[in-house]
């Protein structure tokens, strides 16, 4: 299989101000151990991707980053997760406000049955703006934000179910980044998605990475090679090798990493 | 197809025989239309007696007037005190049953642990309570309400004589609110099942707590569910009898109920009163089919009224919010 084609090799440097520092973080589902002692230092506003095998933890590790694991009754955490110098699992952190800063778009978009106009508006009327003219303001930007904005700015109060696929994730992706978090987190945004609609939501995150911290999961390679600037790869449960994506791509240090982007397993 | 094979045929046959005849799926299916046709004969045959006997009796001024205690005059009796009774023990009971029940559903669905102790009690507690006989839930309004809590009312309330103390249209409510809680639970539980998880976790991703979650995305969601979980309610509620035996209806009221406190004529208990106490079947047979005609028709527009609501509240949501 072809080495995947990748820009420029950029040269090899750690992200400049680490904004999320992941520290010897593992996660337990009940007695079984799904993240085995992982520390990352990931950049601001730049976008970073997991990559690796089906079952290596990359959602799961995405998923501590907002602490939406805490949903689940089994999980027990070890190590600390710092964003901005402060680790999120201290008992005094608010999850809210920390789900305020760091936002999630999902593998298989969920609109709710509401209007165009109120998904987006939702976290905004959640966080106390009431103010008509704000929220039509932060709409407008949310969408435009988002490529939509030009294919419903005629129908902003029409159901959000009535869209495509496509047009739904970017949806969510509005949604996200209205309430102006820091960082976005993305769990395969383009997996369900066709070849035509991925392409215009990898554009969208080589646009949103100048406002927001990007983080996002993926199966595909190429996407990852794509848009991204830093690539961690992970294996059941660890963390193998990250380092800039040009440098995974091209020359990884590791075998198993260049096994698995060669194509070799997984 | 048999035109194609036999063009010449004038008979031009549409049906194309895939397979063979099938003994076991005709006798099959001979059976499905059977069990069908049984239904709606017995259906047919109660409705049609009852429409062909009783709509004579079934006039405005039989469902407008207040009887004297004698009811037994198709001339001079009526309906009306039955008919508000009933009404406003249904209502009264789906005030506290629709959120008792919801917030039951919710609590087990959204906020439960799986295996808990606490969980398996109470889901055990409602499936048993569904189970109890009618008329021990009579017997426990009249212990438990108005033993209980309305003679200690009285009490604290330093009234002279019983005012709560005795049988009440708010005690045959609630009386019939604990009876129908598990349907009302049981539904609500299955429409709140019904709505994706993602959804949930798309709204607690944006930075909403649980609660505003709930209220905001999941409640909505399940609002036909709920109604449907009401309409089930009020279906068994305004047929019963034995529940409100000992906690509320009475014999004979001179006027209409007007206070939560007040005691109630009731449509089915006055079925059981014609057919049970009258001094000349023949001319009360008339009155009795009248009063019950009276009865499914109130059944079915309150059941009407609420399916209309639902179908609103769908038709809402599948358009625009």
């Amino acid at each position: 299989m072809p080495r995947v084609a990748v820009a420029e090799a950029k040269p090899n440097l750690s992200p400049a101000a680490p904004f999320i520092e992941v520290e010897s973080l593992s996660l337990f589902y009940g007695p079984s151990k799904a993240l085995k002692n992982i520390s990352v230092q990931l950049g601001e506003k730049v976008v970073t991707a997991f990559i690796g095998p089906s079952g290596c933890g990359k959602s799961t590790l995405l998923r501590c980053l907002n602490r939406m694991n805490d949903l689940i009754d089994s999980v027990r955490i070890e190590g600390a997760v710092k964003i901005g110098g402060h680790d999120i699992y201290s008992p005094d952190v608010d999850v809210i406000e920390l789900r305020k800063r760091v936002g999630m778009v999902f593998q298989k978009s969920n609109p709710f049955p509401k209007s165009i106009y109120e998904n987006v508006a939702y976290g905004l009327r959640l966080h106390g703006v009431k103010n008509k003219g704000e929220l039509d303001a932060a709409v407008e930007k949310s969408l435009h934000q988002s490529a939509l904005w030009d294919e419903v700015k005629d129908r902003l109060h029409s159901s959000a179910l009535g869209l495509s696929g496509g047009q739904q994730q970017r949806l969510c992706i509005a949604r996200a980044i209205a309430i102006r978090p820091e960082i976005i987190l993305m769990d395969e945004p383009a997996s369900a998605l066709d070849p035509i609609a991925t392409a215009r939501i990898e554009e969208l995150i080589l646009e949103l990475k100048k406002d927001f911290t990007i983080v996002i999961v993926t199966h595909n390679m190429q996407q990852a090679a794509r848009i991204s600037d830093f690539t961690a790869f992970f294996y059941i449960g660890e963390l193998i090798e990250f380092d800039n994506t040009a440098k995974i791509f091209t020359n990884p240090s590791k075998k198993q990493t260049e096994d698995y982007v060669t194509g070799r397993f997984g | 197809m048999s035109e194609v094979l036999s063009p010449k045929s004038k008979v031009q046959s549409r049906h194309f025989r895939a397979e063979k005849f099938d003994f076991w799926s005709f006798f099959f299916s001979g059976l499905t239309g059977l069990a069908t046709l049984l239904i709606i004969g017995i259906l047919a045959v109660i409705l049609i007696n009852i429409i062909v006997n009783g709509w004579q009796g079934f006039t405005w001024h039989f469902v407008s007037t207040i009887p004297k205690k004698d009811f037994f005059d198709i001339k001079t009796t009526g309906v009306l005190p039955m008919i508000i009774g009933t009404t406003f023990r249904v209502l009264v009971m789906t005030i506290f049953v629709i959120p008792v029940g919801v917030i039951t559903a919710i609590y087990l669905t959204e906020y439960a642990p799986s295996n808990s102790l606490i969980t398996r009690i109470i889901r055990a507690a409602v499936n048993n309570l569904a189970g109890v006989p009618s008329i021990v839930f009579g017997l426990f309004g009249l212990g438990f309400f108005i033993n209980f809590i309305g003679k200690n009312m009285d009490v604290l309330l330093h009234n002279t004589g019983a005012v709560w103390g005795q049988p009440a249209l708010i005690w045959a409510s609630l009386t019939l609110a604990v009876m129908t809680v598990p349907v009302v639970i049981v539904a609500t539980e299955e429409s709140l099942k019904a709505i994706p998880p993602g959804l949930r976790e798309a709204s607690l991703a944006l930075g909403a707590t649980k609660l505003e979650t709930i209220l905001k995305i999941v409640l909505p969601q399940a609002l036909p569910g709920i109604m449907t979980g009401g309409i089930l309610a009020v279906s068994r509620a305004a047929g019963e009898v034995a529940p409100i035996l000992f906690t509320g209806v009475a014999y004979y009221m001179a006027s209409l109920p007007s206070h939560l406190s007040d005691q109630f004529m009731d449509l089915g208990y006055h079925v059981f009163v014609l057919s049970t106490q009258s001094p000349n079947i023949e001319q009360t047979r008339p009155i009795l089919y009248a009063t019950v005609l009276v009865l499914l028709v109130l059944t079915f527009a309150l059941n009407i009224v609420a399916i209309i609501i639902r179908s609103n509240i769908r038709r809402k949501m599948r358009s625009l919010h």
